[in-house]
């Protein structure tokens, strides 16, 4: 009995296969339906549901939305000075520590492409992947505990006559830049590594100086990789509100703006507007990063 | 070019000022979670595993870590199939729009969190859905996607599609070409995606705020205690079990898949 069961299963996964064998088509669907429809359903319709979502009115009188197409909120965000205020602030500390990161990441990236030794690479590449991945909130909230008052930094930098920055803005940018760093180096690493070594031995042939071989050889073969690794700490400033509320001590961003009037205060429709900011932002970004080629060193 | 001796000294200096950096904090918070003192200072007052304690018997804690664990797994799960089959697709056939597919695996991590957050907020909200495990699994899964996808289809392109001709040519049929030639070689990238994706969920709290309704993942518990002060050491050792948590995944996952690759150590 189970033995012809097995026989009738076997035969009918054996038709199934050669059918669809037969069919790429089929087989394309098959595979390519449930991924694209998870994510097509799921992402980009609730982006198109939040687009509509900004046309819609938030009434404080009656506290809840009236689905009624208009342009206030966009006016709002245009004309209310807060908005703009908070906007360029995050667009400038983004820009900030976008700078930042590539200054750090670079001698780092440079050391681990071309000067350490292969077992040395490896483990520093590791060093570098582990915090990128993990640790996230971990990380925001120890710096927290070192930025207090009276904490790590205020009692390490006492001896020298400073002051920890506290939580401020400036401990916004820090704390920004620290967090994504991982995500400038790794691309740079990769870029330099690239580079070939003769590349460099003809600028230092041709009389070049190490500086000269840099600013003319080093830095415009890797600028695709800063753009790359600039893609994810621009988009990852923008999109945070946890790293503000824990450090920035009271300065907005964004991502405090939209996260208060979609919990706190109810306002869907304005929170939906004004995440339609680092949207925009990002577009614009990613097509400029687009013509220097920078996708493919993502 | 020739570096002189100062150079390299200094560049491996710099390098090494620049890990103690990225560390530095990590450092920070394991040494806090056995402080004696409550508050923050440094240098720190003495050694206790009390706070340890005091986590393992909140059952608020172990509430969250469970939740954590729960939705990562789901998320994992959700995004292993999802993203095994978007590499496939993308591997095996050339169609229209197949760049899009990359594309659209990457957007939900390459747009702001907030923004992805928000949207799916808003979704769950129009079409009904309770907040709880089910929308951060979802919310999970449409970002931890990529990390399965990128490994998957990265391996793909590295074995050779000989090995599935020769095994069809003696006779297996497709089932059992997928089972004993094609899984295997792809199984040590699905495992490094995997735990990937499950370090990425188990860290993620952006987004998981947005959808979680009045659940606490582990991050989210931390978010929700940071600011009082009787709780500070807790949280620190709440802090210490996330990252542990986070972390190992993930250097298993470049463990397994720098060997896997073939890169010598």
């Amino acid at each position: 009995m189970t033995g012809t069961a097995t026989a009738a299963h076997r035969a009918f996964g054996r038709r199934l296969a050669t059918a669809l064998y037969r069919r790429p088509r089929l087989q394309l669907g098959l595979l390519l339906g449930p991924p694209l429809g998870a994510l097509v359903i799921a992402y980009l319709g609730a982006l198109v549901l939040l687009l509509i979502n900004a046309f819609w009115r938030y009434d404080a009188f009656i506290g809840r939305v009236v689905t009624q197409p208009t342009l206030d909120n966009f006016v709002q965000i245009v004309t209310a000075s807060v908005f703009r205020d908070v906007a360029v602030r995050t667009v400038l500390t983004a820009g900030a520590v976008t700078i930042a990161d590539a200054v750090i990441a670079f001698p780092i990236a440079y050391y681990m492409a071309r000067v350490a030794s292969h077992r040395t690479r490896n483990i520093l590449v590791v060093a570098v992947v582990l915090p990128l991945w993990s640790g996230y909130l971990v990380k925001v909230y120890a710096w927290r505990v070192m930025l207090l008052n009276g904490g790590f930094l205020d009692s390490v930098l006492a001896p020298i006559g400073l002051r920890g920055p506290g939580l401020s803005d400036v401990s916004a940018w820090l704390v920004f830049s620290y967090l994504w760093l991982p995500y400038m180096i790794l691309p740079i690493y990769a870029g330099l590594e690239r580079i070939p070594g003769s590349l460099l031995e003809a600028s230092a042939d041709l009389g070049a100086r190490a500086s000269t071989t840099f600013r003319r050889v080093i830095l415009p073969l890797t600028l695709p990789a800063v753009i790359a690794g600039s893609i994810f700490t621009f988009s990852l400033t923008l999109g945070d509100y946890v790293t503000p509320s824990l450090v920035a001590g009271g300065t907005q961003f964004i991502g405090n703006i939209v996260f208060e009037n979609i919990g706190v205060v109810g306002n869907t429709p304005l929170a939906a507007a004004y995440a339609c900011v680092p949207i925009v932002v990002m577009l614009i970004y990613l097509l400029l990063a687009r013509r220097t080629g920078a996708f493919e060193s993502l | 070019m020739e570096r002189s001796p100062a150079a390299r000294l200094l560049l491996r200096l710099t390098t090494a000022a620049i890990l103690l950096f990225i560390y530095l904090p990590i450092v920070l918070i394991v040494v806090y979670a056995f402080n004696t003192n409550r508050v923050p200072t440094w240098p720190p007052a003495g050694f206790t595993l009390e706070w340890f304690g005091r986590a393992a018997q909140s059952s608020e804690i172990r509430a969250s870590l469970s939740l954590s664990i729960q939705a990562a797994i789901g998320a994992t799960l959700v995004a292993l199939v999802l993203g095994t089959l978007a590499a496939f697709a993308v591997h095996r056939f050339s169609f229209f729009g197949r760049e899009t597919v990359s594309f659209l695996v990457i957007l939900p991590i390459a747009l702001p969190g907030i923004v992805t957050g928000i949207a799916l907020a808003t979704a769950f909200k129009t079409i009904g859905v309770q907040f709880g495990l089910l929308t951060i699994v979802v919310a999970h899964a449409t970002f931890c996607v990529v990390t399965v996808y990128n490994n998957a289809i990265a391996r793909l392109r590295r074995t050779s599609r000989s090995l599935e001709e020769a095994s069809m040519d003696l006779g297996a049929d497709t089932w059992q070409t997928l089972r004993h030639v094609t899984f295997p070689s792809l199984r040590t990238a699905l495992l490094a995606g995997g735990l990937l994706a499950f370090a990425l969920s188990f860290d993620e709290i952006i987004v998981t705020l947005l959808v979680a309704g009045p659940q606490q993942t582990l991050p989210i518990w931390i978010f929700n205690n940071y600011l009082r002060p009787n709780q500070a050491p807790v949280v620190n050792v709440v802090a210490l079990l996330a990252i542990a948590l986070s972390v190992i995944p993930v250097y298993l996952a470049s463990r397994i898949s720098s060997e896997a690759a073939g890169v010598p150590r």
